[in-house]
Protein backbone atom coordinates (compact mmCIF):
# COMPACT_ATOMS: atom_id res chain seq x y z
CA UNK A 1 0.00 0.00 0.00
CA UNK A 2 2.33 2.85 -1.06
CA UNK A 3 1.62 6.07 0.41
CA UNK A 4 1.04 9.11 -1.68
CA UNK A 5 3.73 9.58 -3.96
CA UNK A 6 3.70 13.06 -5.07
CA UNK A 7 2.70 13.93 -8.63
CA UNK A 8 6.45 15.64 -8.81
CA UNK A 9 8.68 12.97 -7.95
CA UNK A 10 6.88 10.44 -9.54
CA UNK A 11 7.04 12.03 -13.10
CA UNK A 12 10.93 13.26 -12.56
CA UNK A 13 12.50 9.72 -13.01
CA UNK A 14 10.54 9.58 -16.58
CA UNK A 15 11.86 13.40 -17.51
CA UNK A 16 15.30 12.00 -16.59
CA UNK A 17 14.51 9.08 -19.19
CA UNK A 18 13.48 11.14 -21.67
CA UNK A 19 17.15 13.00 -21.57
CA UNK A 20 18.96 10.15 -21.41
CA UNK A 21 17.77 9.34 -25.13
CA UNK A 22 20.88 8.06 -25.89
CA UNK A 23 21.05 5.40 -23.81
CA UNK A 24 17.95 3.81 -24.90
CA UNK A 25 18.64 0.80 -26.00
CA UNK A 26 17.59 -0.68 -29.38
CA UNK A 27 17.72 -3.94 -31.15
CA UNK A 28 16.78 -5.97 -34.34
CA UNK A 29 16.47 -9.17 -35.14
CA UNK A 30 15.47 -9.48 -38.73
CA UNK A 31 15.73 -12.29 -41.58
CA UNK A 32 15.84 -11.39 -44.81
CA UNK A 33 16.54 -12.30 -48.62
CA UNK A 34 19.50 -11.94 -50.17
CA UNK A 35 19.32 -12.53 -53.76
CA UNK A 36 22.81 -13.34 -55.76
CA UNK A 37 25.12 -10.85 -57.25
CA UNK A 38 22.96 -8.73 -54.09
CA UNK A 39 24.26 -6.62 -51.46
CA UNK A 40 22.04 -5.71 -48.94
CA UNK A 41 23.43 -2.98 -46.39
CA UNK A 42 21.73 -1.51 -43.17
CA UNK A 43 22.39 1.99 -41.03
CA UNK A 44 21.99 2.75 -37.57
CA UNK A 45 22.50 6.10 -35.28
CA UNK A 46 24.52 5.47 -33.01
CA UNK A 47 25.95 7.58 -29.82
CA UNK A 48 29.10 8.34 -28.97
CA UNK A 49 30.31 5.44 -25.98
CA UNK A 50 27.52 3.29 -26.87
CA UNK A 51 28.81 -0.13 -27.02
CA UNK A 52 26.65 -2.48 -30.19
CA UNK A 53 26.82 -6.05 -31.11
CA UNK A 54 25.84 -7.67 -34.10
CA UNK A 55 25.96 -11.16 -34.44
CA UNK A 56 24.43 -12.98 -37.98
CA UNK A 57 23.73 -16.72 -39.44
CA UNK A 58 23.04 -17.57 -42.78
CA UNK A 59 20.09 -20.24 -42.70
CA UNK A 60 19.96 -21.08 -46.32
CA UNK A 61 21.60 -21.11 -49.62
CA UNK A 62 24.34 -22.11 -51.26
CA UNK A 63 27.43 -23.47 -49.14
CA UNK A 64 25.50 -21.30 -46.27
CA UNK A 65 28.35 -18.34 -46.30
CA UNK A 66 28.12 -14.35 -46.96
CA UNK A 67 30.32 -11.24 -46.78
CA UNK A 68 29.89 -8.94 -44.02
CA UNK A 69 31.25 -5.61 -43.53
CA UNK A 70 30.73 -2.59 -41.45
CA UNK A 71 31.90 1.31 -42.04
CA UNK A 72 31.54 3.71 -39.19
CA UNK A 73 30.26 7.64 -39.68
CA UNK A 74 33.70 8.51 -41.29
CA UNK A 75 33.21 5.62 -43.41
CA UNK A 76 36.20 3.61 -41.95
CA UNK A 77 35.86 -0.90 -42.33
CA UNK A 78 35.51 -1.60 -38.40
CA UNK A 79 34.48 -5.33 -39.36
CA UNK A 80 34.77 -7.20 -42.81
CA UNK A 81 35.06 -10.98 -43.22
CA UNK A 82 34.23 -12.85 -46.33
CA UNK A 83 32.19 -15.77 -46.67
CA UNK A 84 31.43 -16.82 -43.53
CA UNK A 85 28.71 -18.96 -41.95
CA UNK A 86 27.83 -17.12 -38.66
CA UNK A 87 29.74 -14.67 -36.65
CA UNK A 88 29.58 -12.08 -33.63
CA UNK A 89 31.42 -8.79 -33.48
CA UNK A 90 31.03 -6.32 -30.91
CA UNK A 91 32.15 -2.72 -31.23
CA UNK A 92 32.22 0.56 -28.78
CA UNK A 93 30.80 3.40 -30.79
CA UNK A 94 33.74 6.12 -30.82
CA UNK A 95 31.98 8.47 -33.18
CA UNK A 96 28.36 9.61 -33.15
CA UNK A 97 26.86 9.47 -36.58
CA UNK A 98 25.23 6.35 -38.63
CA UNK A 99 26.82 3.29 -38.92
CA UNK A 100 26.31 0.90 -41.76
CA UNK A 101 26.53 -3.02 -41.69
CA UNK A 102 26.32 -4.65 -45.52
CA UNK A 103 25.90 -8.25 -46.51
CA UNK A 104 26.81 -9.14 -49.86
CA UNK A 105 26.21 -12.17 -51.64
CA UNK A 106 27.82 -10.65 -55.52
CA UNK A 107 30.57 -13.65 -55.30
CA UNK A 108 27.87 -16.29 -55.88
CA UNK A 109 26.74 -16.53 -59.08
CA UNK A 110 23.25 -18.13 -59.23
CA UNK A 111 22.27 -19.25 -54.90
CA UNK A 112 19.95 -16.92 -53.06
CA UNK A 113 21.15 -16.43 -49.51
CA UNK A 114 18.14 -16.21 -46.31
CA UNK A 115 20.60 -14.62 -43.66
CA UNK A 116 19.21 -13.97 -40.35
CA UNK A 117 20.75 -10.69 -38.35
CA UNK A 118 20.46 -9.87 -34.55
CA UNK A 119 22.11 -6.16 -33.98
CA UNK A 120 21.65 -4.67 -30.64
CA UNK A 121 22.39 -0.97 -29.38
CA UNK A 122 23.11 -0.32 -25.70
CA UNK A 123 22.51 -2.10 -22.41
CA UNK A 124 19.38 -3.42 -21.33
CA UNK A 125 17.28 -1.03 -19.39
CA UNK A 126 16.53 -1.46 -15.97
CA UNK A 127 13.10 -2.57 -15.23
CA UNK A 128 11.61 0.53 -13.41
CA UNK A 129 13.31 4.35 -14.67
CA UNK A 130 14.26 5.12 -11.10
CA UNK A 131 16.31 1.81 -10.95
CA UNK A 132 19.63 3.93 -11.76
CA UNK A 133 18.78 6.29 -8.86
CA UNK A 134 18.98 3.11 -6.42
CA UNK A 135 21.69 3.70 -3.80
CA UNK A 136 20.17 0.81 -1.25
CA UNK A 137 21.69 -2.69 -1.87
CA UNK A 138 19.02 -5.29 -3.58
CA UNK A 139 17.27 -7.80 -1.28
CA UNK A 140 18.54 -11.63 -1.27
CA UNK A 141 14.61 -12.11 -2.95
CA UNK A 142 15.49 -9.41 -5.61
CA UNK A 143 18.99 -10.56 -6.35
CA UNK A 144 17.98 -13.98 -6.62
CA UNK A 145 15.50 -12.59 -9.46
CA UNK A 146 18.12 -10.83 -10.93
CA UNK A 147 20.01 -13.97 -11.37
CA UNK A 148 17.22 -16.07 -12.63
CA UNK A 149 16.26 -13.38 -15.15
CA UNK A 150 20.30 -13.80 -16.26
CA UNK A 151 19.83 -17.27 -16.63
CA UNK A 152 16.66 -17.57 -18.17
CA UNK A 153 17.71 -14.56 -21.31
CA UNK A 154 20.93 -16.99 -21.88
CA UNK A 155 17.86 -19.68 -22.44
CA UNK A 156 15.98 -17.31 -24.86
CA UNK A 157 18.95 -16.53 -26.74
CA UNK A 158 20.16 -20.06 -27.52
CA UNK A 159 16.52 -21.51 -28.28
CA UNK A 160 17.31 -18.91 -30.53
CA UNK A 161 20.48 -20.09 -31.92
CA UNK A 162 18.48 -24.05 -31.90
CA UNK A 163 15.84 -22.52 -34.21
CA UNK A 164 17.86 -21.38 -36.85
CA UNK A 165 20.03 -24.62 -37.06
CA UNK A 166 16.96 -26.17 -36.67
CA UNK A 167 15.74 -23.85 -39.92
CA UNK A 168 18.71 -25.08 -41.88
CA UNK A 169 18.44 -28.42 -40.81
CA UNK A 170 14.94 -28.71 -42.11
CA UNK A 171 15.66 -26.56 -45.71
CA UNK A 172 18.61 -28.98 -46.52
CA UNK A 173 16.12 -31.90 -45.93
CA UNK A 174 12.96 -30.41 -48.03
CA UNK A 175 15.61 -29.89 -50.55
CA UNK A 176 16.54 -33.40 -50.59
CA UNK A 177 13.36 -35.30 -50.56
CA UNK A 178 12.10 -32.85 -53.61
CA UNK A 179 15.21 -33.95 -55.11
CA UNK A 180 14.70 -37.02 -54.94
CA UNK A 181 11.69 -37.41 -56.18
CA UNK A 182 12.16 -35.93 -59.12
CA UNK A 183 15.40 -37.08 -60.08
CA UNK A 184 13.65 -41.21 -59.63
CA UNK A 185 10.65 -39.67 -61.67
CA UNK A 186 13.35 -38.79 -64.66
CA UNK A 187 15.49 -41.66 -63.94
CA UNK A 188 12.28 -43.91 -64.61
CA UNK A 189 11.54 -42.16 -67.92
CA UNK A 190 15.00 -42.28 -69.12
CA UNK A 191 15.10 -46.23 -68.63
CA UNK A 192 11.96 -46.28 -70.81
CA UNK A 193 13.16 -44.40 -73.38
CA UNK A 194 16.59 -45.93 -73.61
CA UNK A 195 15.27 -49.40 -73.70
CA UNK A 196 12.97 -48.85 -76.43
CA UNK A 197 15.28 -46.44 -78.33
CA UNK A 198 18.03 -49.66 -78.30
CA UNK A 199 15.52 -51.72 -79.84
CA UNK A 200 14.65 -49.37 -82.38
CA UNK A 201 17.72 -48.81 -82.95
CA UNK A 202 19.59 -52.63 -83.41
CA UNK A 203 16.57 -53.67 -85.01
CA UNK A 204 15.82 -51.19 -87.33
CA UNK A 205 18.83 -49.44 -88.98
CA UNK A 206 17.22 -46.42 -91.58
CA UNK A 207 16.01 -47.29 -94.37
CA UNK A 208 13.05 -49.41 -92.77
CA UNK A 209 10.51 -51.23 -94.67
CA UNK A 210 6.90 -52.00 -93.97
CA UNK A 211 7.45 -55.94 -93.82
CA UNK A 212 10.05 -55.50 -90.55
CA UNK A 213 7.41 -53.59 -88.74
CA UNK A 214 4.56 -56.66 -89.48
CA UNK A 215 7.34 -59.38 -88.35
CA UNK A 216 7.02 -57.92 -84.45
CA UNK A 217 4.15 -58.26 -82.57
CA UNK A 218 3.60 -54.58 -81.49
CA UNK A 219 1.52 -53.20 -83.60
CA UNK A 220 1.73 -49.50 -82.35
CA UNK A 221 5.36 -49.60 -83.61
CA UNK A 222 4.38 -49.87 -87.43
CA UNK A 223 2.42 -46.26 -87.12
CA UNK A 224 6.01 -44.82 -86.45
CA UNK A 225 7.47 -45.25 -89.90
CA UNK A 226 5.84 -43.02 -92.34
CA UNK A 227 8.32 -43.76 -94.87
CA UNK A 228 7.43 -46.80 -97.60
CA UNK A 229 9.65 -47.84 -100.08
CA UNK A 230 8.07 -46.40 -103.42
CA UNK A 231 8.55 -47.93 -107.08
CA UNK A 232 11.86 -46.29 -107.96
CA UNK A 233 13.83 -47.88 -104.59
CA UNK A 234 14.20 -51.22 -106.21
CA UNK A 235 15.85 -49.98 -109.54
CA UNK A 236 18.55 -47.81 -107.81
CA UNK A 237 21.89 -49.10 -106.67
CA UNK A 238 22.24 -50.06 -103.25
CA UNK A 239 24.28 -47.95 -101.25
CA UNK A 240 27.93 -49.66 -99.64
CA UNK A 241 27.29 -52.35 -97.21
CA UNK A 242 29.17 -52.50 -93.88
CA UNK A 243 30.43 -56.21 -92.99
CA UNK A 244 27.13 -56.64 -90.68
CA UNK A 245 25.03 -55.48 -93.00
CA UNK A 246 25.80 -57.60 -95.90
CA UNK A 247 26.20 -60.80 -93.17
CA UNK A 248 22.59 -60.25 -92.48
CA UNK A 249 21.67 -60.28 -96.27
CA UNK A 250 23.31 -62.80 -97.32
CA UNK A 251 21.42 -64.93 -94.62
CA UNK A 252 17.83 -63.12 -94.54
CA UNK A 253 17.73 -61.64 -98.06
CA UNK A 254 16.57 -58.46 -96.46
CA UNK B 1 -4.64 8.40 -4.60
CA UNK B 2 -4.32 5.82 -7.39
CA UNK B 3 -5.90 7.83 -10.31
CA UNK B 4 -3.89 11.17 -9.64
CA UNK B 5 -0.76 9.25 -9.50
CA UNK B 6 -1.48 7.00 -12.68
CA UNK B 7 -2.85 10.88 -14.31
CA UNK B 8 1.09 12.22 -12.70
CA UNK B 9 2.69 9.55 -14.98
CA UNK B 10 0.52 9.59 -18.25
CA UNK B 11 1.16 12.95 -19.36
CA UNK B 12 5.43 11.95 -19.71
CA UNK B 13 4.95 8.51 -20.71
CA UNK B 14 2.63 10.02 -23.66
CA UNK B 15 5.35 11.97 -24.25
CA UNK B 16 8.22 9.75 -23.96
CA UNK B 17 6.28 7.25 -26.46
CA UNK B 18 6.39 10.16 -29.25
CA UNK B 19 9.67 10.83 -28.87
CA UNK B 20 9.76 7.15 -29.08
CA UNK B 21 8.95 7.28 -32.41
CA UNK B 22 9.46 10.87 -33.59
CA UNK B 23 12.92 11.36 -32.62
CA UNK B 24 16.04 10.16 -34.20
CA UNK B 25 16.30 7.45 -31.94
CA UNK B 26 14.25 5.18 -33.90
CA UNK B 27 15.54 1.53 -35.01
CA UNK B 28 17.64 1.17 -38.07
CA UNK B 29 16.50 2.05 -41.57
CA UNK B 30 17.75 0.40 -44.65
CA UNK B 31 18.14 2.71 -48.04
CA UNK B 32 14.98 1.75 -50.77
CA UNK B 33 14.12 2.76 -54.60
CA UNK B 34 10.26 3.47 -54.93
CA UNK B 35 8.41 0.24 -55.40
CA UNK B 36 11.41 -1.49 -54.18
CA UNK B 37 10.29 -4.55 -52.60
CA UNK B 38 12.04 -5.19 -49.59
CA UNK B 39 11.00 -8.48 -47.58
CA UNK B 40 11.88 -10.36 -44.05
CA UNK B 41 10.60 -14.00 -42.52
CA UNK B 42 9.56 -14.46 -39.57
CA UNK B 43 9.81 -17.46 -38.00
CA UNK B 44 7.00 -17.36 -35.13
CA UNK B 45 4.78 -19.45 -33.22
CA UNK B 46 1.10 -19.15 -33.67
CA UNK B 47 -0.84 -16.47 -31.84
CA UNK B 48 2.12 -13.88 -31.65
CA UNK B 49 1.12 -10.03 -32.22
CA UNK B 50 3.56 -8.62 -34.34
CA UNK B 51 4.11 -4.82 -34.32
CA UNK B 52 5.76 -2.98 -36.52
CA UNK B 53 6.47 0.90 -36.05
CA UNK B 54 7.89 2.31 -38.81
CA UNK B 55 9.36 6.22 -40.38
CA UNK B 56 10.18 6.32 -43.88
CA UNK B 57 12.10 9.48 -44.97
CA UNK B 58 13.11 11.20 -48.38
CA UNK B 59 16.68 11.89 -48.91
CA UNK B 60 16.92 15.78 -50.45
CA UNK B 61 19.66 16.52 -52.19
CA UNK B 62 20.13 19.93 -51.68
CA UNK B 63 20.55 19.73 -48.48
CA UNK B 64 22.02 16.31 -48.46
CA UNK B 65 20.15 14.40 -45.81
CA UNK B 66 17.12 12.24 -45.00
CA UNK B 67 13.95 14.13 -44.27
CA UNK B 68 10.44 13.04 -43.13
CA UNK B 69 8.41 11.89 -46.10
CA UNK B 70 5.73 13.59 -47.64
CA UNK B 71 1.98 13.04 -47.48
CA UNK B 72 1.91 10.92 -50.52
CA UNK B 73 4.87 8.36 -50.17
CA UNK B 74 2.66 5.57 -48.66
CA UNK B 75 3.86 2.44 -47.25
CA UNK B 76 2.88 -1.01 -48.62
CA UNK B 77 3.08 -3.77 -46.13
CA UNK B 78 1.91 -7.74 -47.41
CA UNK B 79 2.24 -10.14 -45.05
CA UNK B 80 2.10 -14.09 -45.98
CA UNK B 81 1.89 -16.49 -43.74
CA UNK B 82 3.80 -19.73 -44.17
CA UNK B 83 0.58 -21.60 -46.27
CA UNK B 84 1.17 -18.54 -48.88
CA UNK B 85 -1.95 -16.91 -47.70
CA UNK B 86 -2.34 -12.99 -47.42
CA UNK B 87 -2.55 -12.14 -43.55
CA UNK B 88 -2.12 -8.49 -44.30
CA UNK B 89 -2.41 -6.31 -47.42
CA UNK B 90 -2.34 -2.76 -46.82
CA UNK B 91 -1.98 0.65 -47.24
CA UNK B 92 -0.01 3.29 -44.41
CA UNK B 93 0.78 6.68 -44.29
CA UNK B 94 4.59 7.87 -44.12
CA UNK B 95 4.89 6.74 -40.80
CA UNK B 96 3.30 4.62 -38.13
CA UNK B 97 2.83 1.20 -37.02
CA UNK B 98 1.28 -1.80 -38.58
CA UNK B 99 0.09 -4.81 -36.82
CA UNK B 100 -0.91 -8.41 -37.31
CA UNK B 101 -1.56 -12.03 -35.39
CA UNK B 102 0.16 -15.10 -36.59
CA UNK B 103 -2.85 -17.81 -36.77
CA UNK B 104 -0.51 -20.48 -37.54
CA UNK B 105 3.26 -21.31 -36.82
CA UNK B 106 6.04 -21.21 -39.32
CA UNK B 107 7.42 -18.90 -41.70
CA UNK B 108 5.73 -15.40 -42.15
CA UNK B 109 6.90 -13.27 -44.93
CA UNK B 110 6.75 -9.51 -44.60
CA UNK B 111 7.35 -7.55 -47.75
CA UNK B 112 7.15 -3.90 -47.91
CA UNK B 113 7.34 -1.12 -50.43
CA UNK B 114 7.25 2.47 -51.12
CA UNK B 115 4.84 4.41 -53.65
CA UNK B 116 4.24 7.83 -54.14
CA UNK B 117 0.59 8.12 -54.27
CA UNK B 118 0.32 11.39 -56.48
CA UNK B 119 3.60 12.90 -57.46
CA UNK B 120 6.27 11.07 -59.54
CA UNK B 121 9.75 11.15 -57.69
CA UNK B 122 11.60 13.33 -60.40
CA UNK B 123 15.26 12.99 -59.31
CA UNK B 124 15.46 9.10 -58.84
CA UNK B 125 14.99 9.73 -54.82
CA UNK B 126 16.64 7.71 -52.29
CA UNK B 127 14.02 6.73 -49.75
CA UNK B 128 14.96 5.35 -46.44
CA UNK B 129 12.25 2.72 -44.15
CA UNK B 130 13.72 2.62 -40.42
CA UNK B 131 11.84 -0.20 -39.00
CA UNK B 132 11.89 -1.81 -35.52
CA UNK B 133 9.69 -5.09 -35.36
CA UNK B 134 8.45 -6.54 -31.93
CA UNK B 135 7.39 -9.94 -31.31
CA UNK B 136 4.56 -10.72 -28.52
CA UNK B 137 3.10 -8.08 -26.47
CA UNK B 138 6.37 -6.69 -25.26
CA UNK B 139 6.43 -5.23 -22.41
CA UNK B 140 9.26 -3.49 -21.75
CA UNK B 141 7.68 -0.98 -20.27
CA UNK B 142 6.43 -2.15 -17.04
CA UNK B 143 6.37 2.18 -15.90
CA UNK B 144 2.38 1.45 -16.70
CA UNK B 145 1.73 -1.66 -15.07
CA UNK B 146 3.38 -0.12 -12.02
CA UNK B 147 0.89 2.94 -12.39
CA UNK B 148 -2.24 1.15 -13.15
CA UNK B 149 -1.38 -2.10 -10.51
CA UNK B 150 0.42 -0.17 -7.82
CA UNK B 151 2.75 -3.19 -7.63
CA UNK B 152 6.49 -3.14 -6.19
CA UNK B 153 9.42 -3.58 -7.25
CA UNK B 154 9.52 -7.41 -6.40
CA UNK B 155 6.07 -7.83 -7.76
CA UNK B 156 7.75 -6.30 -11.50
CA UNK B 157 10.45 -8.89 -11.64
CA UNK B 158 8.37 -11.69 -10.68
CA UNK B 159 6.05 -10.37 -13.41
CA UNK B 160 8.61 -10.37 -16.23
CA UNK B 161 10.12 -13.47 -15.50
CA UNK B 162 6.73 -15.23 -15.70
CA UNK B 163 6.66 -13.45 -19.06
CA UNK B 164 10.24 -14.66 -20.09
CA UNK B 165 9.02 -18.52 -18.88
CA UNK B 166 6.01 -17.89 -20.77
CA UNK B 167 8.02 -16.60 -24.13
CA UNK B 168 10.66 -19.78 -23.58
CA UNK B 169 7.45 -22.60 -22.85
CA UNK B 170 6.23 -21.27 -26.22
CA UNK B 171 9.08 -21.08 -28.17
CA UNK B 172 9.61 -25.09 -27.03
CA UNK B 173 6.30 -25.79 -28.01
CA UNK B 174 7.05 -24.23 -31.74
CA UNK B 175 10.17 -26.59 -31.52
CA UNK B 176 8.45 -29.45 -31.10
CA UNK B 177 6.17 -29.57 -33.66
CA UNK B 178 8.72 -28.01 -35.87
CA UNK B 179 10.56 -31.19 -35.11
CA UNK B 180 7.66 -33.26 -36.15
CA UNK B 181 7.39 -31.90 -39.35
CA UNK B 182 11.26 -32.58 -40.15
CA UNK B 183 11.08 -35.78 -39.03
CA UNK B 184 7.92 -36.30 -41.51
CA UNK B 185 9.77 -35.15 -44.26
CA UNK B 186 13.23 -37.35 -43.37
CA UNK B 187 11.10 -39.93 -42.95
CA UNK B 188 9.30 -39.59 -46.66
CA UNK B 189 12.17 -38.80 -48.09
CA UNK B 190 14.05 -42.24 -46.98
CA UNK B 191 10.63 -44.16 -48.02
CA UNK B 192 10.91 -42.73 -51.52
CA UNK B 193 14.03 -43.59 -51.94
CA UNK B 194 13.65 -46.99 -50.93
CA UNK B 195 10.27 -47.62 -53.24
CA UNK B 196 11.83 -46.04 -56.26
CA UNK B 197 14.54 -47.99 -56.29
CA UNK B 198 12.64 -51.42 -55.74
CA UNK B 199 10.73 -50.21 -58.81
CA UNK B 200 13.40 -49.29 -60.63
CA UNK B 201 15.38 -52.29 -60.54
CA UNK B 202 12.19 -54.18 -61.66
CA UNK B 203 11.27 -52.03 -64.60
CA UNK B 204 14.93 -52.53 -65.30
CA UNK B 205 14.07 -56.46 -65.28
CA UNK B 206 11.23 -56.25 -67.56
CA UNK B 207 12.57 -54.12 -69.78
CA UNK B 208 15.47 -56.03 -70.30
CA UNK B 209 13.09 -59.71 -70.33
CA UNK B 210 11.07 -57.37 -72.95
CA UNK B 211 13.92 -56.89 -75.41
CA UNK B 212 15.73 -60.15 -75.57
CA UNK B 213 12.55 -61.85 -76.02
CA UNK B 214 11.64 -59.50 -78.85
CA UNK B 215 15.31 -59.95 -80.54
CA UNK B 216 14.95 -63.51 -79.82
CA UNK B 217 11.76 -63.45 -82.03
CA UNK B 218 13.17 -61.31 -84.86
CA UNK B 219 16.30 -63.41 -84.77
CA UNK B 220 14.00 -66.47 -85.27
CA UNK B 221 11.52 -65.36 -87.57
CA UNK B 222 14.65 -64.11 -89.87
CA UNK B 223 16.25 -67.57 -89.26
CA UNK B 224 19.49 -66.34 -87.89
CA UNK B 225 19.26 -68.90 -84.76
Amino acid sequence: MGGVVPRSVSALPLLLLLLLQAERPRGAELTFELPDNAKQCFHEEVEQGVKFSLDYQVITGGHYDVDCFMKDPLGNTIYSETKKQYDSFTHKAEVKGVYQFCFSNEFSTFSHKTVYFDFQVGDEPPILPDMGNRVTALTQMESACVTIHEALKTVIDSQKHYRLREAQDRARAEDLNSRVSYWSIGETIALFVVSFSQLIWLLCPLPCGEDWALSLDFPPLSSLYLWKPGPEAALQKPHPRGALESALEARTGW
Amino acid sequence: MGRARAAGLALPLLLWQLLALAGGGAAFYLEVRELEEKCFIQEIPDGTVVIGNYKTELYDPAMEKYQPSPQWINLFVFVKDPENKNLLARQYGPRGSFTFTSQSPGEHEVCLHLKSIRFALFYDGKLAIHLDMQLGEHTNDHTELAANDKLTLLHLRIQQLVEQVEKIQKEQEYQRRREEHFRQTSESTNQRVLWWSILQTLILVATGIWQMQHLKSFFKAKKLV
